[in-house]
Order: structure tokens, then sequence, then C-alpha cells
């Protein structure tokens, strides 16, 4: 606790955010320099916040969980998590975080109650001690507290991950893609938990290629090719968003994508859900509804539909990979 | 010291729980025990035999009821001639062709001698070399019982002779169980521990669970201690069983010292164990572990003295078993089980496998790294 004390008297006042986690110039590359998982990368986590790593597979997002958590080495850069730096103070900070992988990694072959017990023995601490921060997904494991772990369906497994990940209260937990594999239900409440640990006071780093999850966050890094893309809250970066988004429908839905592409100039657009979106840029007026409505008409589709929309997460980081 | 205890309980939990590998550490060398020795033996029998006989004298056949009623040989069947009875040999069907020539009997009393021809199927190396000597033997007995039928008894005695009569010291009867015994002994003691550590802890690796632990404060040596603590203790059990069914079922019983015995043992494991921790650090999968080890038995068993005696084998090839730490325990076995040897005896042995324990053991905590 002393670190935390020294990390908010010394660079920042009481009344500032302390910093968690922070990250500068890291940059990891494998197999000798040939491909690069983290470019450069340099971000701070406050305490208590909710934070979230937004990127496709293969962004580097585990790359960066994998370095925070102390079980990777950065080529270049520094990086602390709770005041400690990563390679000189690893020791510390494994006291202090929780970090569930992306990947199942708990023993199979112990049951959910052995496996828990085992992660709060080896932190020192018992179950009972540390029983209200895992209350309310116990309760939901409890059924099946007698059932192998390798047994569990795969929500159940991460919340068990998740239980263990937090049996020794840490002060910053790393969920690296928790919500992968999950069903919808079991998605939800995994972020409805992860809102309830932050009001714990616990500040979480998450990672997530699920874009609509990370409108939960209070702050998400976009993240692409081991490349930071941008840092803000989501309705910040949604905010930021250049030009007009359309929603458009038409009976029938492949020809108004062909027509949207075939057209001089094409516009860009691309399907979700049941519309297409469309950027205002392509379009040639400044009144790119009616020229939608124009060019769509012109192919003799019926049954248009063109109306402005608020951007999702997912369409920026689309506009931002296509600028 | 805590975090040990939960370690070890975690690791008995997850032994305890599977059921196959428990099977196999504790039923595997029990049944292996009772069955190989007696199909591993050294003593050849049933040589098969053709016999090519020219002469069909009273003294040719006294001479194949002489080779017939050895029990070592069985007789395939008479041949008429050389070439049939190599169409035997090419087939498959006979080790060895004796061809009595015509005039056999009519030349051994007349003239006082004789040559044979035997022709030794040699695909089968031991079979072809103790089928041979057999042969000759009872053949050089035949000739001297011939030569004291002839002789008058007073002339004979005059004529020098050395006679051999060999004492077998520690295993008077030669009794092949006596040395297999303990060799296979060793021999299972080593398969069980070296690839169960080794691929325990390739395991961690594999399903990933040591991703979890080593974000725990739990430190390098409490994760390797609580891995080979437990197959430390397996493999005395292991060994005590072994010992318990040499005694039961073949009356071995160690004529030396049973501390001594013990006390290398305990040395000899956690050179093994370190040596599966050596293999586990260098490989990333079970599948890997499982060959690397593979290969390491094969060189160990095969170079360990227990099929073929150390000494008999090129300069090279002894620097290498030197360096085989199942030749020590083999070896060491067989001094405290026949020969009735203590700790002064072993100390040798005990020297070189504690090396082997330092070495392998720090050679693996060195490599066995948490952050890369």
């Amino acid at each position: 606790m002393d670190c935390l004390k020294s990390a908010c008297t010394g660079k920042f006042g009481f009344e500032t955010a302390i910093e968690m986690v922070t990250l500068s110039n890291i940059t990891k590359t494998y197999n000798k320099g040939v491909v690069k998982a983290v470019t450069d990368v340099s971000f701070t986590v406050e305490a208590g916040e909710l934070f979230g790593l937004i990127g496709p597979d293969g962004a580097g997002k585990s790359s960066i969980f994998r370095i925070l958590a102390t079980l990777l080495r950065a080529d270049s850069g520094q990086a602390t998590v709770a005041g400690y730096d990563v390679v000189s103070g690893y020791r510390h900070i494994r006291n202090q975080v929780g970090y569930m992988p992306g990947r199942f990694s708990l023993y199979q072959d112990l049951t959910v109650e052995e496996n828990i017990r085992f992660f709060a023995t080896v932190f020192n601490t018992t179950v009972a001690k540390n029983y209200h921060l895992i209350e309310d997904i116990y309760v939901q494991l409890e059924p099946f507290k007698k059932r192998r772990a390798g047994k569990l369906s795969g929500g159940m497994k991460q919340k068990l991950a998740l239980c263990c990940a937090l049996i020794h209260k840490p002060t910053v937990l790393f969920l690296d893609e928790p919500t992968t594999g999950v069903d919808p239900v079991s998605r939800k409440e995994l972020w409805e938990i992860l809102r309830q640990l932050k009001k714990q006071g616990i500040t979480v780093v998450v990672s997530t290629p699920y874009m609509d999850e990370a409108a939960i966050c209070d702050r998400i890094a976009l993240i692409q090719h081991g490349k930071i893309l941008s840092i803000d809250s989501p309705e910040g970066i949604i905010s930021t968003y250049p030009g007009v988004l359309y929603a458009v429908k038409a009976a029938d839905m492949p020809r108004v994508n062909q027509v949207l592409a075939t057209h001089e100039p094409p516009f860009t657009g691309y399907i979700f859900g049941e519309y297409i979106h469309v950027d205002s840029q392509g379009a040639a007026s400044r009144d790119a509804a009616t020229d939608l409505r124009n060019v769509l008409t012109k192919a003799g589709l019926r049954d248009i539909e063109v109306k402005p929309i608020t951007p999702t997460i997912e369409d920026c980081f689309i506009k931002m990979l296509t600028t | 010291m805590r975090t040990i205890r939960f370690l070890l309980q975690k690791e008995f939990r997850q032994i305890f729980r599977n059921r196959a590998i428990l099977m196999l550490i504790l039923v595997m060398p029990v049944m292996q025990l009772i069955i190989l020795p007696f199909a591993a033996d050294y003593e050849i029998k049933n040589i098969n035999l053709s016999v090519v006989d020219h002469d069909h004298s009273p003294y040719s056949r006294l001479l194949i009821s002489e080779i017939t009623a050895s029990g070592y040989f069985k007789l395939q069947g008479y041949h008429t001639s050389v070439k049939a009875a190599y169409g035997l040999i090419e087939e498959g069907r006979a080790d060895l062709v004796l061809e009595i020539p015509r005039g056999f009997e009519r030349n051994l009393i007349r003239e006082g001698e004789q040559t044979l021809f035997i022709a030794i199927n040699a695909i089968n190396g031991t079979k072809a070399g103790l089928g041979g000597a057999y042969l000759t033997e009872i053949i050089g007995n035949y000739s001297r019982d011939i030569r004291v039928a002839q002789v008058e008894p007073m002339r004979f005695s005059t004529l020098p002779t050395v006679e051999v009569i060999p004492s077998n010291r520690f295993n008077p009867m030669l009794n092949y169980q006596y040395f297999m015994v303990p060799g296979i002994l060793a021999i299972l003691l080593t398969m069980v521990g070296g690839f169960l550590s080794a691929l325990n802890i390739v395991k961690e690796k594999e399903v990933g669970t040591i991703e979890q632990i080593n974000v725990t404060p739990i430190r390098k040596h409490h994760f390797i201690l609580g891995k080979l603590i437990p197959f430390w203790i397996l493999g005395n059990v292991v060994f005590t069983l072994g010992l318990l069914v040499s005694w039961l079922i073949y009356g071995i019983f160690p004529q030396g010292s049973i501390a001594a015995m013990y006390g290398f043992v305990w040395v000899y494991l956690l050179a093994l164990l370190g040596f599966g921790l050596l293999v586990s650090t260098y490989t990333d999968t079970q599948q890997q572990a499982m060959f690397i080890m593979f290969f390491f038995m094969m060189v160990f068993i095969l170079m360990g003295g227990l099929f073929t005696p150390i000494d008999s084998m090129p300069g090279w090839a002894q620097v290498i078993s030197a360096f085989n730490p199942v030749s020590y325990l083999v070896e060491v076995m067989r001094m405290v089980i026949l020969k009735g040897s203590g700790w002064k005896a072993i100390l040798p042995h005990l020297g070189a496998i504690s090396g082997f324990a330092v070495i392998l053991n720090g050679w693996a905590v060195w490599n066995y790294r948490k952050t890369n």
C-alpha cells in the first residue's frame, strides 16, 4: 500500500487520479523481431477504472496483458502496475494482480471448490476472508462446486476463473478476453460482474474482440496490428467520428450493396445487421441522404430507407482502419 | 513450507483422481515384474537341429541321441543331403545343421579321428553362438567318452589332461532370474519415475495452468519441490512393491544392506526426477516430452548393463555408460541383492549418482524460468 501513497503524493496531488497501470513505449516482437506483436504502445489506466482493450484477434492484446502480468518481458519500453515496475517489481505485482488468461488455465481435474481453495491458499488467504468479492459469482457456481472444472460449461468456466483471479483481493484485475466463447446471457452477466467489481474499487483492465461490449467500459483503447489507434471514453470515440453515418435498407439487400459499390465515386458501405452502413464522405454532394436515395431509386430498388444514425464503436473502428 | 504443503495436497489429489495413471504406476510394474523375467531368459533352449547322417552307424546314432538328450536341442528331422537341410535353414525352421560323414564310425575307430560339419544359422546371434557352443561341448564330451571306452584305463591316466570345475559365486545355480529380476526392477523404477515427472510438468505447460501458477507468489523452488516430492514418494512405493514381488515370487531377498539399497534409490530418484524436470523445461507438449524421454530410455536401458555387460562394450560406449544413471542402479541392485554388499561397497556409485542429482536438478532449475 505504500506504493499507492508514493504514487499519489509524489507525482500527483490527492485530487488527481492514481495511475494504476502505465505503459510507455512498450514494444514486443516474436521470432527475433520478425513478428511485431506490440509496437510502441503507451497508455495509462487510472485506479478504479474499467478499461477496455478493443481489437480483433492478433492485434496484440494478449501480449500486452502478459507483459503487465509479468509473464512476458517487453523488448523495450517501461510498464508499471500498482506503482511497481513489471521487471524489477514483479514479485510485488504478483501479489496484487489478478490475471485471467484468454485460455482456461485452471486445473481441470480439480473440482470448482478445490480450485478456488487452492488459489486462495497459494496467496496466503482463505476463501472466507474475501468471500464478499466473489459472492455474486460464487452463488451461481455453488450448485456445481463438486464438479470438476473441466466439465463446466464455457460460461461457468470463465466465472470460476474470475473467482480464482479475485480470491486474493487484487488491486488490479487483468482479464484477457473473458467473454470469448461464452453465450450472450453469460456475457452480459460477466460484464455486470465487472461493473460491480469496479464499484468495489478494483481497477479492471479487460480485452475483448466484441465492439458492442466496449460501450460498457469507462475508457477504451482501440488496437490493431499492435498499435493503438485511439484511446478515449466510448462516447468520446463516437463523438470524434468524422462526417455522418447512414443506415440504408431496401427490398433487395445484395443489390443495394452492389449498386453502392459500383457507383462512381463509390460509397463506402458495409453490412451491419439488417442495414448497410454508409459513410457520408463517399457521397458527392453535401446532402448524402438524398444522394443515396436517388442512386438507389435510379437502380430500380423499392422500399428504400435511408436514415442518419449515431455510429457505434464498431463503426468508429472500421472508419479508423479505412482512413 | 505452507505453500509446498498445499502444492503437495493438490498434486496428490490429481494423481489419485487419475485412475489410469494410478494403475499404470502400481499395477504395470508388478505385472511386468511377474511376466518379464520368465520371458527374458538368457538360457537358450529349443534350438532347432537338423541332422544329415550319411553313416547310419551305432556310433552316429549314439552321438545324435546324446545331443537330443541334452534338452537344449529340438530335432527337426533327418535329411539325406546338406542341401536339403539348408532349405530348412533358409526357411528359418532350423538353427543348426549337423552333418555326419560316411564312414564316421570306421574312421573314428581305425584312425582315431573324424571331422564333423556344423552349419549355424547366424540370423539370431545369441542363439547361433550359444547353440554352436552347446553342440561343440556335447560332441567334445562324446569324443572323450569314446576315448575312455577305447583306451585302457592305466594308459589313459598317464595322459595329461586339464579339467575345469567352475564354482559360481553369489549365484551357485546360475539362476538367470537372480540377476534379471533386480535389473528389470531397476528399469521399471527408471521408467515410472522418469516419464511421470517429465510428462506431469509439461502437462501444466500444455494445459496452460502454469500461466496461472506463474502469476501467483509461488516461488520457483516451491513449484519444483511440489512436483518432485510426490513422484519421489511414488518411486519409493514402486520400488518397495517390486522388492516384495521379487521376494514373494522369485524368492530373491537382498543379501546385503537394505538400508544401503534404499539410501541409493533415494538419491537415484532425485537424479531421475531431475532428469524428467530437465526434459520438461525444454519441451512444450507432452508428445515432445514423451519422445525425448523414450529416446533416452532406450539408450539408458540398452547401455545400462542389464542385457549386455558394460565391460564388453567398446571404449566409447563404456564412456557413455559412465554417464548413464541406470547402469549404476543396475550394478548397485545386483551388488546388494546378490553379492550382499553394504554401504562401503556402493559408496563410489552413491557418489556418482549424487553428482548426477546435483547437476541435473541444478540445470533444470536454471532452465526453468518464470518470465521470458
